[in-house]
């Protein structure tokens, strides 16, 4: 494979991931979030697999395998099993009106390519341009988690800008070293197992998954 | 030379007029298959139209000028649009007349008087439908026009001929911006034209109506103007598609034998394209009006997108 076409493959994909960080950003529906989610993580998964090709780094293939295991099965299960244990059904609320949001993440979007502009000159990697999008996945996870009330959905958007991390390891430095990128993955592992584990007591105390139920452990007034 | 280049385009439009119906009836009688009726013949719109024409017009008393004008002005927008669009070869001699901006101002033009007509009258429908078109029209052009901005940018011009081109010699495949101008453009086509997740082209309850309201008050020729427009509209936005993002097929040279054949390939696209957008229109319910800021928001958001990608990815 010539380095044009696994540099065009690439931005494809790139561009595909910024897609589903936005389908993320504005679906309403916790199930198809669920679902956008794993795609995102087959997209990563694919372009981890590429890079690791063409830059002839071996261990990259591992870390794809790990996210194609992890993220495109293990984690969306867990969210999948969650969800129907604590039967979450209503559509997911959030804080700002849908246009707006994507409006919003537009920005998001100018303002990464704005900051990454300069970064990526310094780059001679195939992957530099795809930079400016592995951050403004980050920002748009961020969003998300500011957007929404629902405490399955920021765990998504967390999730979702941990995706855009390791989009950024991989594009800007051909990947982290294996250890890290095996903690990483196991964070994200042991942090999915708590996140249940809290979800459930936090539906037992307050009998919702909505944050705001959680102004009433003010004291006072 | 010249000559030869003017009966392609004469060709051309006559195919546009005479074809556009029968793409209609296609696209109704695929409707009808996936929904398990019977379907009327494929030449029922042709039997429609000669039935309105041959009736007689009702005007109300008080019909302005507008009112009469805008089927014809309608019907010859459309026609201009035809001319320009790309379908059966790029070496158009009309086509230097307005590029792909022009085009949309040419369907904004049709849309503008059709709004006009619609109020003309003072039928409560009218006004509403008017309200309810412009509020779907100020949502889609923009976003219409930020497509057609990338696909200008990643083939470096806006004359439809040239984009044509540029995209038939295949220097632009694989590139993320014209992905997100494609996807775009489908859901502003599906605006544009009218169709169901917009709009529903066969609905007989008013008050669900956006573009049949506003020319509910039409009767005899206007109304079968109208419909034709509205038809040729559909036709032209999926060979405009073609035109944008699948030119192959459409002759390069002046040679009758390659005509031909591009006016067989582009029959076999649109055929193609109707499956696809019936497909589209069975799997997808009609949205509330006030949800249509969502859809025609996330057209908008797509074609950002491919500007967006265009910059920072090519």
């Amino acid at each position: 494979m010539n380095l044009q076409i696994a540099a065009q493959i690439n931005s494809f994909l790139a561009a595909f991931v910024l897609l589903t960080a936005f389908a993320m950003l504005v679906q309403k529906r916790i199930y198809s979030l669920i679902h956008i989610f794993a795609w995102q993580g087959l997209l990563l998964s694919i372009n981890t697999a590429i890079v690791g090709y063409v830059a002839n780094k071996h261990h990259l293939y591992i870390s794809s395998i790990m996210t194609l295991s992890l993220k495109v099965f293990v984690l969306p299960y867990i969210l999948h099993v969650l969800v129907v244990r604590l039967k979450i059904r209503k559509e997911v609320e959030t804080l700002v009106n849908i246009p707006m949001t994507m409006l919003i993440g537009l920005a998001l979007v100018i303002f990464s390519y704005h900051l990454m502009a300069p970064v990526s000159e310094l780059s001679h990697l195939i992957t530099k341009s795809t930079l400016a999008i592995a951050l403004a996945t980050v920002l748009i996870g961020l969003l998300m988690m500011i957007t929404r009330k629902h405490a399955v959905t920021q765990i998504i958007g967390f999730l979702a800008m941990e995706n855009g991390l390791f989009f950024a390891a991989t594009s800007a430095t051909y990947g982290m070293p294996l250890v890290v990128e095996l903690g990483v993955a196991l964070d994200v592992l042991i942090a999915a197992f708590i996140f249940g584990i809290f979800f459930f007591h936090i539906h037992t105390t307050f009998d919702s998954l909505d944050v705001e139920q959680m102004a009433k452990l003010k004291e006072g007034d | 030379m010249m000559l030869g280049r003017l009966v392609t385009e004469l060709l051309q439009v006559a195919l546009l007029v005479g074809a556009a119906p029968l793409f209609v009836g296609w696209v109704r009688m695929l409707k009808c298959w996936t929904q398990g009726r019977t379907s009327a013949s494929l030449l029922q719109p042709y039997r429609d139209l000669a039935k309105l024409f041959s009736k007689d017009v009702v005007l109300a008393e008080n019909a302005s000028w507008i009112f009469r004008f805008t089927p014809y002005l309608v019907f010859g927008t459309t026609i201009i649009a035809g001319a320009v669009v790309p379908m059966l070869t790029i070496n158009l001699p009309l086509a230097p007349i307005a590029d792909v901006i022009v085009l949309v101002g040419l369907f904004a033009i049709a849309r503008f008087f059709t709004a006009l007509a619609g109020m003309d009258i003072g039928t409560a429908f009218g006004g509403m439908g008017s309200s309810r078109e412009m509020m779907v029209a100020s949502l889609a052009e923009p976003a219409m026009l930020m497509a057609i901005f990338t696909v200008s940018l990643a083939n470096k011009s806006t004359s439809l001929s040239h984009i044509a081109e540029v995209m038939y010699s295949g220097q632009s495949l694989l590139k993320p911006s014209l992905a997100f101008a494609f996807i775009a453009f489908i859901l502003i086509t599906l605006a544009e034209t009218g169709r169901i997740p917009v709009d529903n082209p066969s609905t007989h309850l008013e008050l669900t109506m956006l573009h049949e309201a506003m020319v509910l008050e039409y009767s005899g020729r206007h109304l079968a103007l109208i419909e034709w427009a509205g038809m040729m509209k559909l036709f032209l936005f999926m060979a405009l598609g073609s035109a944008l993002f699948f030119p192959w097929g459409i002759a390069i040279s002046d040679g009758p034998l390659e005509i031909a054949g591009a006016g067989i390939i582009i029959l076999a696209k649109l055929a193609a394209s109707g499956i696809v957008l019936v497909v589209i229109e069975t799997g997808l319910a009609k949205m509330r009006l006030f949800r249509l800021t969502e859809f025609l928001g996330s057209a908008f958001l797509m074609a950002t997108l491919g500007m967006l990608s265009f910059f920072i990815l090519e």
